[in-house]
């Protein structure tokens, strides 16, 4: 089964989990599978059509998907998914919306 | 003028020593520090290990660009400040404490809010641009300008237990130029999707961690000492003491400066985002029945009343008389001390006062009189002449 390295921001999604095992055939079919498991990681992972958003990094051992063959990467049992999502640091209001 | 025309006195080559005598850095890296100049934006938890360790190593000029006052909750990690400077401008605290660190180094300062208005008058000076900002209205902001502006983007961020860093647009000795921002990263997090600080918070040692490996970046782009950390993006995790290296590239479709380029100049970056780089504080209220209180307590404050002076004729609190369209010219006049009260007829003008006070001047003592005079005269001295 591969590992998915969940990011710090998204443990609380996971039970503070920080390595999910997954059996799946590729990194789409991975992503999907763990939102099956932990449903309020949909939302961050997922967009409405069901593909891995575009502000997230999935990394493949060293190396991003979008090098690779995207979320069709496939994935093999000794393979390290990392999700990497964009962070901004420092403030609490950083992600207060405009209004 | 070439690296090379840069001398030491005698002080800073007993200053650098342990870094002259490093047979890869050598006089040459030192110089070519002297020779650097390096815009810091953002002064908090990750500009303060970037700007001390800058400092300290002789970076010849130093730009910080910062428009915060340092607050209480500050000092856990922003290692620049002591409890001396709270209520002061950043960018004034941290130019006292590094020109305190090294004499030789010249710290430019700009008290304001990075925006599309300014940055590329501001980033045009530098050699290298170190991005420790705090959101992503102002990351982007700050990627672009490095990209039109063609310089180097020393960039870390933190969250909670975790850090990244690598090095945005870094041209090599090749002249090949590597990825940005926006090749990594080339939407931002719709608001709401990102786990703010406030729930979050962070760990007031990693910004340290990640900080000082942003230092080591710029002074390795600038000395061209070792391998940059450019077409790799590394994080840490705190929490496990996990770190990864991934590697990233250019991306066709980058909006700067791929394929087909679309973005020829800054936008709007908060309306990119969707979302604010600065938040609107609240300003501070006292009402007409507490302000009585003190007076009656007999204590020590200012009142500052911001009307015209023919206003003031008619009836006053016996407060110091500034009108609001001299408010600026007068900060000198208004304590930073003690508590000041700010009023006027309705409280409107005072609000702005004081909104013009804690922006440019970094004020954070100052409460509006609720309702101002009319309020008062109401609430607790109805004696007084109403108009």
């Amino acid at each position: 089964m591969a590992t998915v390295i969940i990011p710090t921001p998204l443990r609380k999604f996971t039970n503070n989990t920080t390595r999910l095992q997954v059996n799946a055939g590729n990194v789409g079919d991975t992503i999907r599978e763990i939102t099956i498991n932990f449903p309020d990681l949909k939302k961050h992972l997922l967009d409405e059509e069901g593909g891995v958003r575009s502000f997230l990094n999935i990394f493949i051992g060293n190396d991003d998907i979008r090098d690779l063959q995207n979320e069709k990467t496939p994935v093999k049992d000794d393979t390290i998914i990392s999700i990497v999502p964009a962070i901004a640091g420092g403030k609490e209001n950083s992600s207060s919306p405009l209004k | 003028m070439s690296a090379n025309n840069f001398s030491f006195s005698r002080e800073e080559l007993a200053r650098y020593n342990r870094h002259i005598i490093i047979p890869e850095f050598g006089l040459e890296g030192q110089q070519k520090l002297k020779a650097a100049k390096v815009l810091v934006i953002g002064s908090g938890g990750l500009g303060s290990p970037v700007l001390l360790y800058l400092a300290a190593a002789g970076v010849g000029t130093i730009g910080i660009v910062d428009f915060d006052v340092v607050d209480d909750s500050n000092l856990q990690r922003q290692v620049l400040f002591g409890i001396n400077e709270i209520g002061k401008p950043k960018v004034e605290a941290a130019r006292r404490r590094l020109e305190a660190l090294n004499p030789h180094v010249e710290i430019k300062i700009y008290n304001t809010h990075l925006n599309s208005g300014n940055a590329l008058d501001i980033l045009r000076d530098y050699d290298v641009i170190a991005d420790g900002t705090d959101n992503f209205p102002t990351r982007y902001l700050v990627n672009d300008a490095s990209v039109l502006l063609n310089k180097p983007n020393v960039y870390a961020s933190i969250f909670q237990f975790e850090g990244q860093a690598s090095v945005f647009n870094y041209t090599n000795k090749k002249g090949e130029t590597g990825p940005n921002y926006r090749d990594l990263y080339p939407v931002p997090p719709p608001p709401g999707l990102v786990p703010s600080c406030a729930e979050g918070g962070v760990l007031g040692v990693l910004p340290g961690i990640i900080g000082s490996l942003q230092a080591l970046e710029v002074i390795k782009v600038i000395t061209g000492v070792g391998e940059p950390l450019s077409g790799r993006f590394y994080i840490f995790d705190a929490l496990n003491f996990e770190s990864r290296t991934f590697n990233i590239k250019r991306r066709d479709d980058n909006p700067l400066n791929g394929k087909n380029p679309s973005i020829h100049e800054l936008i709007d970056y908060e309306q990119f985002c969707g979302m604010r780089a600065v938040e609107e504080k609240p300003i501070k209220e006292i009402t007409a029945k507490e302000l009585y209180d003190w007076q009656v307590k007999g204590k020590k404050f200012q009142l500052i009343d911001v009307r015209e002076p023919h206003e003031f004729a008619i009836v006053n609190l016996g407060g110091e008389l500034i009108p609001l369209a001299t408010v600026l010219d007068n900060a000198d006049k208004i304590d930073r001390e003690i508590d000041v009260v700010v009023h006027c007829k309705m409280g409107g003008r005072s609000a702005k006062a004081i909104k013009e006070l804690e922006d440019k001047f970094g004020f954070r003592n100052l409460y509006n009189l609720k309702g101002g005079v009319l309020a008062y005269i109401d609430e607790v001295q109805p004696q007084l002449t109403r108009y």
